[in-house]
């Protein structure tokens, strides 16, 4: 039993962190409904393999610097949903201890390099972690997440450029979900496909596609491998769509209906449970098993986060420096 | 002790961090082969490699955004921008992901940005900027502007080991220009300490980086005319040494603040708030400000001269205030 050079539980594995991400969203998304969570809400609902799928050929080493939809890459490195779900709802127990939102987060200690709203800044963030990976020479990768919509950004070009030039171990990971906020892809660039870009860079670029984890996987995996034999920075743009609006507050009303329809039968989820029964992986029994595991372990780390206290007023002069 | 010019004092302290702690290292353009813009790290690739001497393309925001990835993970970088006036390109990786990450993630980003600031040279308005007063505005920098040898080897050294990002104004007008007496042994100078460059009891000149000198010229005239002034060199622009700021407002009662950078939004007005709140009382007359006009930095020669603050424009602004 072998697909993309995965084990049956690592299937499962790839599997059940696509259906956290997606429970515990919908979760985020709910909460915020209830009028519970305040300011942005950034979904990844339909993307979730762009993010499990390449931060699946990761090791424990290897750093991540994340984006804006890439729950199923914190998931990975072993972000808790509880410190997400604090995180979200600005409590002492979020990762940022409330002076920072949302998708803003991350770990030092586990790998994980918090988010910053201006788009593309973690590009050159990533050529800097891999140039200190790369000094220590133990064959560590850092990899990093972005948007359509951040590769017109001159981060992007500086920090790939900078990359290729120091011939760094990083991997660049383009989320082409067509949708920059209102801005479509066609608004974005001339270019069909921004993998073309690392034609320009003198680094390797390929296509993956974005709704098909195990093809995210096996491209990030070739690229990581690239990276720790020292062959530097590699490009993958992942196609898909973007099913939501920017921020739970968007309707998105923007996106013709028929491009979300022909998009919502390529989900995925749904894709990928349907090849794990096929490949007589995944059961019912499994599924229920899976499904009822995630219910009790959001519902805990939903308890716990809104048991975990806010901060304290007087405190917010507290940690501007180090000393 | 040896005395040396200010930008020897720039070489010695990154020399000397490099060979204390393996983790220091130089990014940036043209210091590698070449030896930077104004030859500060010439040597330093032959030494230290090209590890740690990293000569990148024009990006000043990658690299500063690579030098904050490198911290991070445990570096400590020391980047040069090749005149502080580029730093502008480079200002979202400053303000949003150095500045704001401890207080974000409580995570140090130890991060040290050094430029050539300053005009006198002819540099006109992109090669003469003192862009200070952009920086002082963000929380979670630090932001220092040398005076004299001494404090720039003491207050390099300072920014190296400090675990905040450090912005080092270095005023290229003094590269070569003035020599100082520097200890050959190990030292810094504190991150946050104002210093008293000149005691007097009759006015004080609030200053920092070259406007340093021109206030001593200054002060030598006004004591034949029997007025003597303090000179505070602020050293550091952020945090501000209020203390120090209060004491000598204090202590003669009349202020003149001078910097070479343009004035509406400039450390000036700042320096003077904290005097109007926290020594009003003890004034015997107006705060004043002696700073460039709010201008581009003009090219050629009578524009810039009449652009730049000089000792000239120093006594004529403390003849004014000492009448009080």
């Amino acid at each position: 039993m072998n697909h993309s050079g995965l084990t049956r539980d690592q299937l499962l594995d790839v599997y059940y962190h696509l259906r956290l991400t997606r429970s515990l969203e919908e979760r985020i998304g709910i909460l915020y409904r209830q009028g519970k969570i305040f300011g942005g809400v950034y979904l990844s609902t339909g993307q979730e393999a762009v993010s499990v799928g390449a931060a699946y050929a990761l090791g424990p080493g290897d750093i991540i610097v994340p984006s804006h939809r890439d729950m199923g890459a914190h998931l990975l490195r072993g972000i808790q949903p509880r410190e997400i779900l604090a995180q979200y709802l600005g409590r002492l127990g979020g990762l940022s201890r409330g002076r920072d939102g949302n998708v803003h987060y991350g770990d030092i200690q586990r790998g994980d390099v918090a988010f910053i709203s201006p788009m593309a800044d973690g590009i050159p963030v990533a050529t800097g972690v891999a140039l200190a990976l790369k000094r220590q020479g133990k064959g560590r990768v850092a990899m990093t997440w972005f948007g359509d919509g951040a590769s017109s950004r001159g981060d992007f070009h500086e920090g790939i450029n900078l990359a290729a030039v120091l011939r760094v171990p990083v991997v660049f990971v383009c989320n082409n979900n067509q949708y920059a906020y209102s801005t479509p892809l066609s608004r974005q660039t001339r270019v069909p496909d921004i993998a073309a870009r690392a034609g320009g860079y003198g680094i390797a670029g390929t296509i993956a596609e974005g709704n098909d984890v195990l093809a995210v996987y096996e491209a990030a995996k070739e690229a990581v491998e690239r990276a720790r034999r020292g062959e530097g920075p590699s490009l993958i743009e992942c196609k898909t769509m973007r099913m939501r609006g920017h921020s739970e507050h968007d309707d998105a009303s923007y996106v013709p209906r028929q491009l979300l329809e022909e998009w919502r039968a390529k989900d995925p989820i749904q894709g990928f449970e349907a090849r794990l029964r096929e490949w007589r992986i995944l059961d019912e029994s499994e599924e229920a098993r899976i499904t009822k595991r995630m219910a009790e372990e959001l519902e805990a780390a939903v308890a716990w986060a809104e048991a975990s206290p806010f901060p304290e007023g007087k405190d917010v002069e507290q940690g501007v420096y180090s000393t | 002790m040896p005395e040396i010019t200010y930008i020897e004092a720039i070489r010695q302290a990154l020399w000397e961090e490099m060979e204390r702690d393996e983790r220091v290292f130089l990014v940036g353009e043209d210091i590698g082969v070449y030896g930077g813009a104004f030859k500060i790290t010439l040597g330093f690739l032959e030494k230290f490699g090209e590890d740690r001497v990293i000569d990148t393309p024009i990006a000043e925001s990658a690299i500063v955004g690579s030098a904050v990835g490198a911290a991070l993970m445990g570096l400590r970088p020391v980047v040069e921008m090749q005149f502080s006036d580029f730093i502008a390109c480079a200002f979202d990786q400053i303000v949003n992901m150095a500045a704001k990450f401890h207080y974000r993630m409580g995570n140090s980003v130890p991060l040290v940005i050094r430029g050539p600031s300053g005009g006198g040279v002819h540099g006109g308005p992109f090669h003469s900027q003192n862009p200070e007063g952009w920086f002082v505005h963000v929380p979670g920098l630090k932001v220092v502007a040398p005076s004299s040898p001494y404090d720039a080897k003491g207050l390099l050294k300072a920014a190296i080991r400090d675990p905040d990002p450090v912005i080092y104004f270095e005023h290229k007008y003094l590269y070569r220009r003035i020599k100082g007496k520097v200890p050959d042994e190990d030292f810094t100078v504190p991150i946050g300490k104002a210093e008293v460059k000149r005691e007097g009891a009759d006015l004080s000149v609030i200053t920092y980086g070259a406007m340093v000198h021109q206030a001593f010229e200054a002060a030598n005239r006004l004591s034949a005319k029997g007025i003597e002034v303090e000179i505070l060199d602020l050293r550091t622009l952020l945090p501000l040494d209020r203390e120090a700021i209060l004491g000598t407002a204090r202590k003669t009662g009349k202020v003149v603040i001078v910097h070479e950078a343009t004035r509406t939004g400039g450390v000036g007005g700042e320096v003077a708030a904290i005097i109007a709140e926290g020594a009003f009382d003890r004034l015997d007359g107006p705060i004043l400000r002696v700073t460039a006009p709010d201008t581009p930095v003009p090219f050629t020669a009578p524009l810039e001269e009449a652009f730049l603050p000089n000792a000239d424009k120093i006594v004529a602004a403390a003849q004014r205030l000492a009448a009080y």
